[in-house]
């Protein structure tokens, strides 16, 4: 806030009364400000937040864990949760869901399962059950939520064609879903940054290259040639190395945009007069690009990537899914998705597509994150 | 009613409850230019948009009305009308018409200029395509464009800055409205574009018999072409009369602090300049009684501060809105305030005739290449600056003027490395050290020539890193130098800061939270920070407004008399450049075409470019005889010019000045590169006392 | 105009040979191939194919030449005779499998792009017109979904719909007896009747950044001093607003439409695999799965081109809409 000083007619900035008046607050701070106003970018950035959280810890989030199967609940669908229940007491607050009745039906050959009331499975918080290694190295059997006693059926999500637990396996694929994205971007960045920036600070007949090599890149339609590379990686190859090798090509693919704004806002900023001021005050090309240039876009580009990991992570979910990008034991959302691979199955298990849901909620997160971001990358003009 | 537009307290409310026009009162008589004055921010294009209902969201007109007398006798208050209704749009380009500050930016580029005149042509009256374009190419040709019939279908980015304006001037025309509304429609101009378009609106309006509203910020222009002027200051009209009374007799102390920030070009060009203090406050901090209060030398406290004020009519039409005309005019002396004293000291140095010169360029050329194709082969060369040679003596001001594209930029820029010259060389001699070429200098020298020489920038909003602080911005050469602790650059901001006007505690602020005029204040300190010996000041108060124009420029001189500074002063602006600097050097196509003192140069100009500048000064032109207007515009420097570049504008070019180039020649410091300078007598600026023709 | 085409025209060259060879090698340079997939097919299967068999099929197929002698041998049949190599697993010349596949291909990835224009630009325009209001907010979010939704997702989903609500099998772009049937009036209004749900589906990511890309612009352009030049020239203000904003909102829109151009073409791979349209994506997938490598490399080839001949149209197109290029660099 200025006011508006009637001894001398000026506009005196932030009086010393504010103490943290506009005057005093850097960049940072006034993105921040500016982000904390775009309201679907605050919810945004929750969801991103819980989602790495969750790729954090998936162990303790999930009730069971990964290797667990029961043919027994082959295509279980989801049970419903129930808050309460009245056992002749009144109504008592007691979480639960109901165990299966199942009948194989002779005609298709298929089990179908009904709700049981008579087998309520109660659910509890931080409940004992399979034991894990926290963090990898932290020895426990405590999960967030599951059935109080372990064992009994719990399939909130329904279960896939081995009887395992769809919830648990969703919260599993958030871990390899929401890093591949990271890793692809981070990959990008590199690439962008240093090519962009050459592009932008040599400028001439290497720009004018590197520029035809993007709107080439650019041009060539990125799905088929993601196929193309990835259908390459022989089947020995080891899941670990696939993962690496797939997050590989989505960047080899991901760093044009990023290159572009890199060497648009080099280009822009190079006949920007602050620039030449400090050429003027005797600062090297060093200092000019990381004390003057590099503050002044570092917001944007921030904005970009955010803006570029849910590219890469529905092109992976869309590879895995075709069965050609990453496969078990690795578990992504488009991994779990190949059980949904026609329309038979999922007409019978619609649930098989609730990993889908997972894909966009992250994805709708990240894109309101991004605006957000964009939005106060640059918090100067409104 | 007799006007052709009565508003009676008009009110214009943005979001927030913000009143912009705060009950404006205004008549527009038919077959009159009626000026409104004021600096930016005080309503004026608002009011003009309202006017016309075409406020953009979110204004809105929520009081008064704007009477409008129709042909039929019959009287439309605007005010009340709905902005989209069809009587409105019939108002719109009919009886009213308008034109901009920016046509590039008023005038879509993805029509003809042709497209866009006949199209409000056809909104107004029942026309087939045909008979509208005969009407358009015949419009142009009154407006004066050249070859009208080719230009009706090139599209706006194919025309020059007068051309387009021309354009637009058309297009408004092209109803016969019976008011037109012109929002400085001149600023973005080069001066002697600016003299032919006021010069083709003033008899556009003497053959139409139109009300004119225009509205500008520069008293010159409203010598030039008022007939009444209004002067406006936060929403309000505080003054308002017929032109000579409000010019040579102004009352309120708005319109005094307006004309005495104003250069002077009779008598002593040097005269010191009275700036109005401070700056005009946004409409939401509208300081209550008298608006202009807090900047006013007679205000006092036990009413200006409180009192609402009242218009008192002073007679011969003459009004003014001010306590010190009022029913207590009594308890007022109404004495202006002196003139600074440190501004009045600088403007009385001198320099020592003496002297060797502290700069001296020769020959310097500064191509730029033109490329294309893949390979950026280069196709051609933009001569920016081609072979100048002039010297800056210790201590003075070296004033270099021209039209925008003269190259007077881009010397300041070589001098100061921002290019590199392609050849010639650039001596830099400090008495107590050895001189040096400021092109071959390399390592320790040239760091220390870096600190020698600084540079000013135009734009104050541009050359500070928004995301520095204060300190940093003003400390860092000083850090990069890395001769000085920490704390010894902290001490010499926060000096710095107090030299420029500013509060030292400004050092922790960022960029943002400051006006335009104090940016250029903190602009200024960061050029001093090193003790610099030459300042080059590239249009250093051109964008900003006239009282802190004046502000700044006290300032510099001031500084320059307490530091010893030798300033290069590049302005398109002769007004400025008359009273800031000892010396001037007119440029002309990446040339230099005339030197001399500022008096030799406006009291006998030699060369006829100087020449048609001087009269292209508005309100200082001669009403009588011929007047000096050019034509045509600056030529492409990218291609080869044989002989004289001015010649092809020249009203005196013979054929001879084809032929040979001309080179800078004279005696007694008076240099001038025309073959005719011997023969020909040129007129000098116009000294008559007022602003006013006679 | 006309030398900004051919310079256009010219530029595009470099850019299709740029795409040949790494349609070439992208299938090529990886190790393994189609013999090698067969023998271990074969091995699979209990089968050994002998070393000299696997060495007398490679000579065959001229798969032992160095890598650009296959390359030449490959692009020079493309362009002189129009020949893209056999295919290995189909026993059939490439051409004769590709052509109707990429006829298909284009006519769904037109339709996809007309379907996304009609429905997102008036959108778009109402969105950016009537900003904060209701309808502008649903545009808005519904816009933001279509973007997250995988395409083979939104295919999956309409499948399932369509078969689950209405007993439909909604998969390919032909019903059963029309599949192999020669071309005729029928057939092309069975392919109506089948194209109309994997264009929807291609077209929902397309139609939601575009919705976006005209709103945004056209925020951008309404408040522009030619909008309020117009008004006060008395210009009503539906045709005040199609004539200026609108129009300057569709020029970066237009040079944005290449990069749908791309997506749909190359989201349609997948759509067809999920939904087993006879368009090339399916046949790519397999070829690549059995290593039958000019397969491949036509198909990748191929679908380049379209994407590199629709770059060209948007450029032309731009050039037309935009006098500023159009003298400019012209």
């Amino acid at each position: 806030m200025s006011t508006f000083d009637e001894t001398t007619g000026q506009v005196a900035p932030a009086a010393k009364t504010h103490q943290r008046g506009r005057g005093f607050d850097g960049h940072w701070a006034l993105v921040w400000q500016k982000f904390l106003r775009h309201r679907l970018g605050v919810a945004g950035g929750v969801v991103v937040i819980l989602a790495y959280v969750v790729a954090a810890i998936p162990e303790f989030l999930a009730p069971v864990t990964l290797e667990a199967y029961n043919p027994a609940y082959s295509y279980a669908p989801p049970q419903t949760l129930h808050l309460g229940r009245d056992e002749g007491e009144g109504w008592q607050f007691r979480p639960h869901v109901n165990a299966y009745k199942s009948e194989i039906d002779y005609n298709s050959g298929r089990r179908t399962f009904v709700d049981d009331e008579s087998q309520p499975v109660d659910l509890g918080l931080f409940v004992e059950g399979e034991s894990y290694n926290l963090f990898g190295f932290i020895p426990t059997n405590r999960h967030l939520f599951g059935p109080v006693i372990e064992g009994q059926p719990f399939f909130l999500f329904g279960a896939d064609r081995l009887g395992r637990d769809i919830l648990s396996r969703t919260i599993y694929g958030t871990r390899i879903s929401m890093t591949i994205g990271l890793i692809g971007v981070a990959l990008s960045l590199v690439f962008g940054i240093l090519i962009g920036g050459i592009s932008g600070l040599f400028g001439g007949v290497t720009d004018n290259v590197i520029q035809r090599l993007i709107e080439f890149i650019q041009s060539v339609p990125a799905i088929p040639l993601w196929i193309g590379l990835a259908a390459a990686i022989p089947a020995s190859v080891p899941p670990l190395q696939v993962y690496f090798l797939i997050t590989i090509i989505l960047s080899v693919l991901g760093w044009t945009s990023l290159a572009r704004v890199v060497r648009g806002r080099f280009l822009a900023m190079r006949n920007e007069d602050f620039v030449k001021a400090a050429r003027l005050d005797g600062c090297g090309p060093v200092r000019i690009i990381f004390r003057h240039m590099l503050p002044s876009f570092l917001s944007h580009i921030i904005a970009t990537v955010s803006l570029a990991i849910p590219g890469m992570i529905l092109a992976e979910t869309a590879l895995s899914y075709l069965g050609i990008g990453l496969r078990t034991p690795i578990v992504s959302w488009g991994v779990l998705l190949q059980e949904a691979q026609n329309v038979r199955t999922i007409a019978s298990a619609p649930w098989l597509l609730l990993p889908g849901a997972a894909v966009v909620v992250a994805v709708l997160a990240l894109n309101f994150l991004g605006d957000g971001l964009r939005d106060a990358a640059d918090p100067y003009s409104d | 009613m007799d006007n052709l537009i009565e508003i009676r307290d008009l009110r214009v409310t943005f979001a927030g409850a913000i009143d912009v026009v705060n009950g404006l009162d205004l008549d527009i008589a038919p077959g009159k230019t009626l000026c409104l004055v004021g600096e930016s921010g005080c309503g004026k294009s608002v009011t003009a948009k309202a006017i016309l209902q075409v406020i953009d969201h979110p204004g809105r007109v929520s009081g008064g009305s704007i009477n409008l007398r129709q042909p039929d006798g019959s009287v439309l208050d605007i005010a009340k009308t709905k902005p989209t209704s069809p009587v409105m749009q019939h108002v719109r380009g009919g009886d009213i018409a308008m034109i901009h500050q920016e046509p590039m930016s008023f005038l879509s580029p993805l029509y003809t200029i042709g497209n866009q005149i006949s199209e409000a042509l056809m909104l107004h009256r029942k026309v087939g395509e045909k008979a509208a374009r005969a009407e358009g190419i015949r419009m142009l040709e009154e407006v004066g464009m050249p070859d009208p019939a080719r230009r009706y279908d090139s599209y706006t980015f194919q025309l020059s800055g007068g051309q387009r304006q021309r354009a637009m001037i058309a297009m408004a025309l092209i109803n016969k409205p019976r008011l037109l509304i012109a929002d400085e429609p001149t600023t973005a101009l080069d001066v002697t574009t600016q003299a032919n378009i006021l010069d083709l609106l003033a008899r556009l309006q003497r053959d139409t018999g139109m009300g004119v509203l225009f509205i500008t910020h520069d008293l010159g222009v409203v010598a030039e072409i008022a007939d009444e002027v209004a002067v406006m200051y936060l929403g309000k009209i505080v003054e308002r009369g017929p032109v000579r009374e409000v010019l040579e007799h102004p009352k309120h102390p708005y319109t005094r602090g307006l004309l005495a920030s104003m250069p002077r070009l009779d008598g002593d060009f040097k005269a010191s300049l009275q700036a109005i203090r401070g700056m005009v406050p946004p409409p939401a901090l509208r300081p209550a009684g008298c608006p202009f209060h807090p900047r006013c030398d007679w205000a006092r406290a036990d009413m200006c501060g409180h009192v609402q004020v009242l218009e008192t009519e002073l007679g011969h039409d003459h009004m003014v809105a001010c306590h010190a005309y009022g029913p207590q005019a009594h308890k007022f002396d109404r004495v202006d305030r002196p003139v600074a004293a440190a501004a009045a000291a600088a403007a009385v140095k001198v320099r020592e005739e003496s002297a060797a010169p502290l700069l001296s360029v020769r020959d310097i050329k500064k191509h730029f290449p033109i490329r294309s194709g893949f390979f950026q082969r280069q196709t051609g060369a933009v001569r920016a600056v081609d072979a100048v040679s002039l010297d800056i003596f210790p201590g003075e001001t070296l004033g270099l003027v021209g039209e925008s594209g003269c190259g007077k930029s881009t010397l300041g820029q070589t001098i100061v490395g921002l290019h590199r010259a392609d050849s010639g060389s650039m001596r830099f001699a400090e008495d107590d050290r050895p001189a040096v070429d400021l092109l071959a200098a390399r390592g320790a020298e040239a760091r220390r020539l870096r600190t020698d020489i600084r540079m000013i920038f135009q734009d104050p909003t541009g050359s500070l890193n928004p995301r520095m602080r204060v300190r940093n911005i003003i400390g860092e050469v000083l850090q990069v130098e890395g001769q000085l602790s920490d704390a010894e650059i902290e001490a010499r901001v926060q000096a710095l800061l107090a030299k420029v006007g500013l509060s030292p505690d400004y050092a922790q602020r960022y960029p943002h939270a400051f006006s335009g005029g104090q940016r250029q204040r903190i602009a200024i300190a960061r050029a001093l920070a090193s003790d610099p010996r030459l300042v080059i000041a590239d249009e250093a108060v051109s964008a900003l407004d006239v009282s802190v124009q004046t502000q700044i420029i006290n300032m510099m001189k001031a500084l320059q008399a307490e530091m010893g500074l030798t300033y290069l002063f590049v302005s398109h602006d002769l007004g400025v450049i008359a009273n800031i600097s000892d010396r001037v050097a007119v440029m002309y196509a990446g040339r230099i075409v005339e030197l001399g003192s500022t008096e030799e140069i406006f009291r006998n100009p030699q060369h006829p470019y100087t020449e048609a500048l001087l009269a292209a000064i508005p309100g200082r032109g001669e009403s009588a005889g011929g007047r000096i207007r050019l034509g045509g515009h600056v030529p492409d420097v990218a291609g080869r010019i044989e002989g004289c570049a001015f010649a092809d504008r020249c009203p005196y070019a013979l054929e001879a000045c084809r032929q040979v180039r001309p080179e800078l020649k004279g005696a007694g410091g008076h240099l001038d590169a025309c073959i005719r300078s011997e023969e020909l007598h040129l007129r000098p600026v116009a000294s008559n006392e007022t602003l006013v023709p006679a | 105009m006309g030398s900004f085409m051919i310079r256009r025209i010219i530029y595009a060259i470099p850019a299709l040979i740029a795409v040949s060879l790494i349609s070439f090698l992208v299938i090529a340079i990886p190790p393994g191939d189609y013999v090698t997939r067969l023998a271990e097919m074969s091995a699979a299967a209990g089968d050994v194919m002998p070393m000299a068999e696997q060495e007398a099929m490679r000579k065959a197929y001229g798969l032992d030449l160095p890598l650009m002698v296959q390359y030449w041998n490959w692009i020079s049949g493309v362009v002189l005779r129009g020949d893209f190599g056999y295919s290995f697993s189909f026993n059939l010349p490439v051409k004769d499998v590709i052509w109707p596949r990429l006829g298909l291909t284009i006519v769904l990835s037109v339709a996809s792009l007309l379907f996304i224009w009609v429905v997102a630009i008036p959108i778009g325009i109402f969105s950016a017109v009537k900003r904060y209001s209701a309808g502008d907010y649903l545009a808005t979010f519904l816009g933001f979904l279509g973007l997250a939704i995988p395409n083979f997702l939104l295919a999956l989903a309409a499948m399932y719909i369509a078969f689950a609500w209405f007993g439909v099998n909604v998969g390919g772009l032909f019903s059963p007896q029309y599949v192999e049937a020669p071309w005729s009036w029928e057939r092309v209004l069975d392919l109506l009747g089948h194209l109309w749900l994997p264009m929807i589906v291609l077209g929902t990511a397309g139609t939601a950044s575009v919705i976006r890309v005209i709103r945004a612009n056209l925020l951008d352009e309404l408040h522009k001093p030619y909008v309020t030049a117009a008004r006060a020239k008395g210009k009503g203000e539906f045709s005040l607003l199609m004539k200026y904003p609108v129009r300057h909102a569709l020029n970066p829109f237009v040079s944005g439409q290449n990069d749908i151009f791309v997506d749909i073409v190359s989201g349609g791979t997948i759509v067809a695999i999920v939904m087993g349209l006879q368009t090339t994506g399916p046949l790519l997938l397999d070829a690549l799965r059995t290593q039958d490598m000019y397969m491949a490399s036509s198909f990748i080839l191929m679908l380049s081109v379209l994407v590199v001949i629709g770059t060209l149209l948007s450029d032309l197109l731009l050039a037309w809409l935009d006098p500023r290029i159009r003298y400019q660099q012209g």
